[in-house]
């Protein structure tokens, strides 16, 4: 069994009288990549904050490295990364010059030019940060939050706001660190990056882990439904078929049973002669799986 | 040692915005041209007769200006956008210990100062016939720096009470001007009412003034060092410094 980077238990958080986080429990191997999802006020941020010692718990134990990240103990910031959202850099030094102030703050440190190649800006080593592109400077968060070389690192919507190749760039960068034996923590509004990259996944919902587990597994254990569409033929479909249609002339089926669906419906276009053009079958995705999550635990409030 | 690499880089980064490296130093050469120019210049004769220009009677408050400035205001607003800008939060989450980092910054200051005020010292004697105190430079050295260090404490311990960015100018504005219209530093208060002098007298802006005045002045005898005064600025530096720990903010701080 893997050592545990993060346990936490029974933890809450109040605001005054808002109670942000009610009662989370977590488990987060070493070594793994662990994304937490959830939408935004659902206590998320909190809870990470909590981890990273940015914020005091009102109640639970927290455990992370075997430190108690609320004492701020700097042998405890020696040993963990952080790349939040909205945190700048001094601007005027350059990318190399910034990772080399940071990395003066820890024992055991990077070096410079493994830091940045590790994120992929070695072209950028000499430029001043003011003048990196967005990307960019999102990358050198990361460079900046590895150069201490930590055995975890939580990482913040590491790629909001990137265009595609340069999240599939960030992706290849994150994996790459789970590669170096880092134990990640990331919170992400985008469930494919989630799927792609997590071994665990978390939905966090009202203050409460609402599912966790491999990303496959959420897949599995959920009550999702499976999508079949094709091109709506002449002929008329069997009764037993239930469908709606779609204004691009799609017939859409949503079925938990989709073998017995498909063979019933296979069957009848191959007796019939009937061509299913454009045919497809679509599993349920992380993100139909968590926004089923997230709808039921909302119902689950109003009641 | 920690805080001077901090020195060291926030050093690096002061030089690389020279709009603003630029206006801090230019600032007292500009007092230096104008008060003279406003106000006139005599000469007068020193005390063992040479000749004296009014002009040297300016730099001391120039430089106490110019020092309050590029410690106590630039360090406030500095700190204020730092926080703002997240800066402040993503060094929280270092090792990085928080008196190290206000070391650094102190340091940083004081280096600024120095330099400030040798630069308005030599321009002034090259250009302005400024006399230099050979006698109590070790004086006026020592004071400059006392009060670099204080206003510099003093910063940084009221940027930890500003709710934010847009609050700074106002308030940083608001308590440092009136100290230092009621301080004897451009206007002479020995007309004021006495109950002013003595508020001014409360604060550390008359004291560090009134240190720099006579250590400066070709008219004081013996060394030059105001122990009191002195005293009284350290003493306030070392308040800012704990209140600095106290209120010192890492984040923005939002409602």
């Amino acid at each position: 069994m893997a050592a545990k980077a993060i346990e936490v238990s029974g933890l809450h958080k109040s605001y005054g009288s808002h109670e942000a986080v009610r009662g989370v429990d977590l488990v987060v191997d070493e070594g793994d990549v662990f994304a937490l999802l959830g939408p935004n006020g659902a206590g998320k941020t909190t809870t990470v904050e909590i981890l990273e010692g940015h914020r005091h718990r009102s109640s639970g134990t927290v455990s992370v490295l075997d430190h108690d990240p609320g004492k701020g103990e700097p042998t405890y910031k020696q040993r963990i990364g952080i790349v939040l959202q909205e945190t700048g850099v001094e601007r005027y030094l350059t990318v190399a010059e910034a990772v080399d102030l940071y990395r003066g703050y820890y024992p055991n440190p990077l070096g410079v030019d493994e830091v940045i190649e590790i994120v992929g800006l070695t072209d950028k080593r000499d430029e001043r940060i003011v003048k990196l592109s967005g990307g960019q400077q999102r990358r050198l968060d990361v460079a900046v939050g590895l150069a201490g070389d930590p055995d975890l690192l939580f990482l913040d919507e590491p790629t909001t706001g990137f265009d595609p190749s340069a999240r599939r760039g960030a992706w290849e960068m994150i994996r790459n660190l789970k590669s170096l034996g880092k134990t990640v923590l990331l919170t992400t509004h985008y469930m494919d990056e989630a799927q792609a990259l997590a071994d665990r996944v978390a939905i966090i919902a009202a203050g409460k882990i609402i599912a966790e587990g491999p990303p496959d597994g959420l897949l599995q254990t959920a009550d999702t439904i499976t999508t079949i569409r094709f091109v709506k033929p002449s002929a008329e479909l069997p009764p037993a078929i239930s469908y709606r249609t779609t204004e691009t002339g799609f017939c859409e089926i949503s079925t938990s049973e989709p073998v017995a669906i498909l063979n019933e419906l296979t069957g009848w276009a191959i007796q019939n002669s009937v061509d299913l053009a454009g045919l497809s079958v679509a599993r349920p995705t992380l993100e139909d799986v968590y926004l089923q999550l997230v709808r039921a635990s909302e119902k689950g409030k109003d009641q | 040692m920690k805080a001077l690499r901090e020195f060291r880089f926030e050093n690096r980064a002061f030089w690389r915005n020279p709009a603003a490296a630029f206006f801090t130093f230019m600032f007292p050469l500009m007092f230096l041209f104008l008060f003279p120019t406003i106000f006139g210049s005599g000469d007068i004769p020193g005390p063992s007769g040479e000749t004296i220009t009014g002009e040297t009677f300016y730099v001391p408050a120039i430089g106490v200006f110019a020092i309050i400035t590029a410690t106590y205001t630039n360090n406030a607003m500095t700190l204020l956008f730092a926080r703002e800008e997240g800066v402040l939060k993503r060094k929280r989450g270092t090792p990085l210990r928080t008196r190290d980092y206000m070391l650094g910054r102190i340091m940083h200051s004081m280096f600024i100062t120095f330099l400030l005020v040798a630069i308005t010292v030599t321009v002034g004697k090259l250009f302005f016939g400024v006399a230099i105190p050979s006698e109590t430079l070790p004086a006026f050295i020592v004071t400059v720096l006392t009060g670099a260090f204080a206003f510099c404490a003093l910063g940084i311990a009221i940027s930890g009470v500003l709710p934010n960015v847009e609050a700074g100018p106002p308030v940083v504005n608001a308590s440092i001007l009136p100290l230092l219209f009621i301080s004897n530093v451009f206007i002479p208060t020995a007309d004021a009412p006495e109950w002013l002098t003595t508020v001014a007298k409360v604060f550390p802006v008359y004291h560090f003034a009134e240190a720099t005045l006579i250590s400066f002045s070709p008219f004081t005898e013996g060394n030059g060092f105001e122990w009191n005064n002195l005293a009284i600025v350290a003493v306030w530096g070392v308040a800012g410094i704990l209140i600095a720990f106290k209120t010192f903010a890492w984040e923005p701080k939002r409602k």
